[in-house]
């Protein structure tokens, strides 16, 4: 009995600090931004005062509401964008399944294995003779598809009943009616975990924008934050309140929908 | 469609329409890998045999190809690359197993607390970790000045300008960043597996260790697999954390292929051709070490 407590005991301490140092970072990130620079490399771990003069010079030094605002807008027209052909097409893969369809969708599957780094190249020397460069059209056309989010909706509209096509059928409704009026509303949860993994990915994208987005005014968060660490002297308390602006809306989303969050990166293993 | 027809015929043309809205359903998004992905594939393989600088490409056969093993910087590239591989993931891949393994115990408090503190570095960016984790471990950063505190350290440790330690850093970042996402595609197929199998062999006396090895480990082995192809996956395309984090020095020793094949392309007089050659070569990679984790996967059915 001793022995199973001991190992009891043992998970808990386990568990507790590996707890603590996930969290950490994070706390220090929220500390620093109240803080002064000289205080934060003290190893100051207590909130301070100067989170309004991070804040001041943070948006004096560099365009924070433009490039907020950019990050919102191509992150939202994107998931907006991808749920729509994602879905559409997980649906068609598997509600009018044939062995033609089931070939394209294997075919499909082998992007997942194309690096970015090498469809990168050719894809920004199509996109700026196209004049799609520091556009959102640019930003959000090579993910607007993937056979990740696919796959997700192919596996969720396994479990549409067929009853309810046949029903919708014989009541009269076209087949694409049927999906948007049967099939999204009853596929809420499967929407809200892509949405979110689709935001969070594109929201956090910093490669593609920054091969891209060559004007000051297109720039996105992640850009903006990367560029605070160019210069020889780094001021802590400016730059963590930068990271915190830029990972405050994926925290928010992550705290609101952890459940379908976890449910959408486990949803294409079911 | 006529309302006239025979019922066969009708029933006929009514499969074929329904197959044409599948497939009408399907198009867009097909279409837009394939001009998103194969097409670039394609033109990255063809761009990989020219040479030149900018757009000014011409025909060179294989002189990239010979070029990129004759590249001390290229070289290093792909050692650093395939060093995080081979100590990072097995190191997360198991912690996340061990984690999940705990967390899956029926009787745990606090449970959901654990899974919450756990999951949340997949919260943050990768750009806002990796500038985090250079900010824990400058030299003026809050690392060096709890080691200097505790008497360890007289002065800061320049961490990020060391190779080895620089490298560490990179690895610890990537573990932190990365289990507890793992780990949360373990819980979900221990949920797939009966508690009882558990208690069965809690009561036929199998202790934390045994029960890991003859019943987590096992059952899981599908869910191992995928995370393991996604991470090597991952890990062969990491640019995140050596371009904000370590910025690819002290001089190149944690860059990796991804970085300076954006060096390559965009940071120096851009070379297309050769950065799609070394692009190219993180393809085959990639598909041979998934051909090869599925069919290691496959053998021990």
């Amino acid at each position: 009995m001793t022995k199973t407590k001991r190992a009891n005991a043992l998970m808990y301490v386990v568990l507790i600090i590996v707890s603590l140092i996930s969290v950490f970072p994070i706390y220090w990130m929220l500390i620093a931004a109240t803080n002064k620079s000289v205080d934060v490399t003290r190893g100051k771990l207590l909130p301070g005062t100067a989170f309004f003069d991070n804040w001041k010079a943070l948006f004096a030094q560099s365009p924070v509401q433009e490039a907020m605002l950019n990050s919102f807008k191509y992150a939202i027209l994107l998931t907006i964008c991808a749920l729509v052909i994602c879905s559409l097409a997980g649906y068609g893969f598997e509600i009018y399944h044939d062995k033609g369809k089931d070939a394209v969708m294997s075919v499909l599957l082998l992007a997942m294995m194309v690096p970015f780094v090498a469809t990168m190249i050719p894809l920004f020397r199509m996109f700026s003779d196209a004049g799609l460069l520091n556009s959102a059209l640019g930003f959000i056309l090579p993910t607007i598809s993937t056979p990740f989010l696919i796959m997700m909706f192919r596996q969720s509209a396994r479990s549409f009943p067929h009853d309810i096509i046949e029903a919708a059928r014989i009541d009269g409704l076209n087949e694409v009616q049927i999906f948007f009026r049967m099939f999204i509303p009853t596929m809420r949860s499967t929407y809200a975990a892509a949405m979110t993994i689709t935001f969070m990915n594109a929201w956090n994208n910093y490669l593609w924008p920054k091969v891209i987005m060559l004007d000051e005014s297109s720039i996105t968060m992640p850009m903006l934050v990367a560029n605070l660490t160019e210069g020889y002297v780094t001021d802590y308390g400016v730059l963590m309140l930068a990271v915190l602006l830029c990972s405050l809306p994926t925290i928010i989303i992550f705290f609101v929908l952890q459940k379908s969050f976890a449910e959408g990166i486990t949803g294409a293993v079911k | 469609m006529s309302q006239t027809s025979e019922p066969k015929k009708k029933k006929m043309s009514l499969n074929k329409r329904q197959n044409l809205t599948g497939w009408a359903f399907l198009t867009p998004a097909t279409l837009m890998i394939a001009v998103m992905s194969f097409w670039p594939m394609i033109q990255a393989f063809i761009l990989s045999f020219q040479k030149g600088k900018g757009n000014n490409l011409r025909f060179a056969g294989i002189d990239n190809y010979v070029r990129m093993f004759q590249d001390k910087v290229f070289m290093q590239s792909l050692g650093n690359t395939f060093f995080y591989l081979i100590i990072q993931v097995p190191i997360m891949l198991i912690l996340a197993l061990i984690l999940a393994q705990m967390l899956n115990n029926k009787n745990l408090r606090c449970k959901g607390l654990f899974r919450t503190a756990i999951f949340l570095p997949c919260a943050t960016s990768l750009v806002s970790y990796a500038i985090i984790f250079r900010s824990l471990f400058g030299v003026d950063g809050f690392i060096n000045s709890v080691l200097i505190k505790l008497g360890i350290l007289n002065t800061g440790y320049n961490f990020l300008g060391n190779a080895g330690s620089a490298k560490a850093v990179i690895i610890i970042a990537l573990i932190w960043r990365w289990t507890g996402y793992n780990m949360v595609f373990y819980l979900s197929g221990l949920q797939n597996i009966e508690y009882s199998v558990y208690e069965a062999a809690k009561i036929d006396g199998a202790n934390p260790i045994q029960t890991f090895f003859k019943i987590t480990v096992p059952l899981l082995k599908p869910t191992i697999l995928l995370t393991a192809i996604m991470s090597t996956n991952g890990t062969l395309q990491l640019f995140d954390e050596s371009f904000n984090l370590t910025k690819g020095g002290p001089s190149n020793a944690t860059i990796t292929m991804s970085h300076y094949i954006y060096n390559i392309s965009f940071k120096y007089v851009p070379n297309f051709g050769y950065a799609a050659a070394m692009s190219f070569l993180i393809f085959i990679l990639v598909a041979i070490l998934a051909f090869i984790q599925m069919k290691v996967g496959d053998k021990r059915d």
